[in-house]
């Protein structure tokens, strides 16, 4: 479940990513939010952005006509996906047998 | 919905509380899924120890045992707190600790609803916070190096 972490270390080098990173770890933000503390231009930001989500470090979701970005906690997300589905399995399976063996049980002790 | 929200299930199963709450426990070998197992060699037994403390454990076909974690609440039949301590590497890690609460709700004297939720999951995202951490901390861009250099140090260990 471990991510290749280069291109991360990659897309961090930069200064302005990294300012980027910091405050979008704090809120999720839209370009026009984040552009207006930095000194850099709006496009710029766009592409800075770009390489953020190329990494896998940042994700972008469409509200109503902005796009809002968040950081993006990769390592949560797979361990929650596989987790899910584990319990999903474990609980059948305990089900089934519960059942199985509290029905021998009845049988076993009906007078 | 966050990603770290715990995973929540429920599940109603025709038995007594006390039969759930035994089969849940004690005889956790004969249901535990085969498929979801850490070690490298097959399943052999999967082992829950019945008191505050208990282990919880796989014994493998070769011989080895594999934690998983351990009991940290029992209260049968009611209740029991249990800790999962397999890390994100999908391997056993003793600093490493979420949550597995499992209720055993009483609907009847022949039905039992079964709660469990997984929970600490934002804790699978340690790795992002001291990447976060790093940056904002007085060492800051060193840190980072660092961290990387024992990433990859440790990616090229055989």
């Amino acid at each position: 479940m471990s991510a290749n972490l280069s291109p991360i270390f990659a897309a961090l080098a930069d200064p302005t990513r990294r300012r980027i990173f910091e405050r979008l770890s704090k809120r999720p933000l839209t370009v026009v939010k984040l552009a207006a503390g930095l000194p850099v231009s709006r496009p710029a930001v766009s592409q800075h952005l770009k390489v953020l989500s190329d990494s896998g470090l940042v994700s972008a979701e469409q509200c109503g006509r902005c796009r809002v970005y968040r950081i993006e906690p990769k390592a949560i997300r797979a361990a929650r996906d596989y987790l899910d589905r584990m319990w999903d399995d474990a609980l059948v399976a305990f089900k089934n047998l519960v059942e199985q063996e509290s029905e021998h049980e009845r049988q076993r002790t009906r007078p | 919905m966050s990603v770290s929200e715990p995973v929540r299930k429920q599940i109603v199963v025709a038995a007594s509380r006390q039969r759930a709450f035994e089969v849940f426990t004690d005889r956790i070998d004969a249901w535990w899924p085969r498929s979801h197992h850490i070690g490298k060699s097959p399943l052999a037994r999967a082992v829950l120890e019945a008191r505050v403390g208990g282990r919880w454990f796989s014994l493998c076909e070769d011989g080895s045992e594999c934690d998983i974690g351990k009991v940290l609440e029992w209260e049968p039949p009611r209740r029991v707190l249990l800790a999962w301590q397999v890390n994100a590497d999908w391997q056993y890690d003793p600093g490493f600790v979420t949550e597995v609460e499992v209720r055993f709700v009483e609907l009847g004297p022949r039905e039992t609803r079964v709660e469990l939720e997984h929970r600490n999951l934002d804790r699978y995202g340690v790795r992002e916070s001291e990447v976060r951490n790093s940056i904002g901390s007085p060492g800051g861009w060193p840190g980072i190096l660092q961290c990387y250099a024992d990433l990859v140090a440790a990616a090229e260990a055989p």
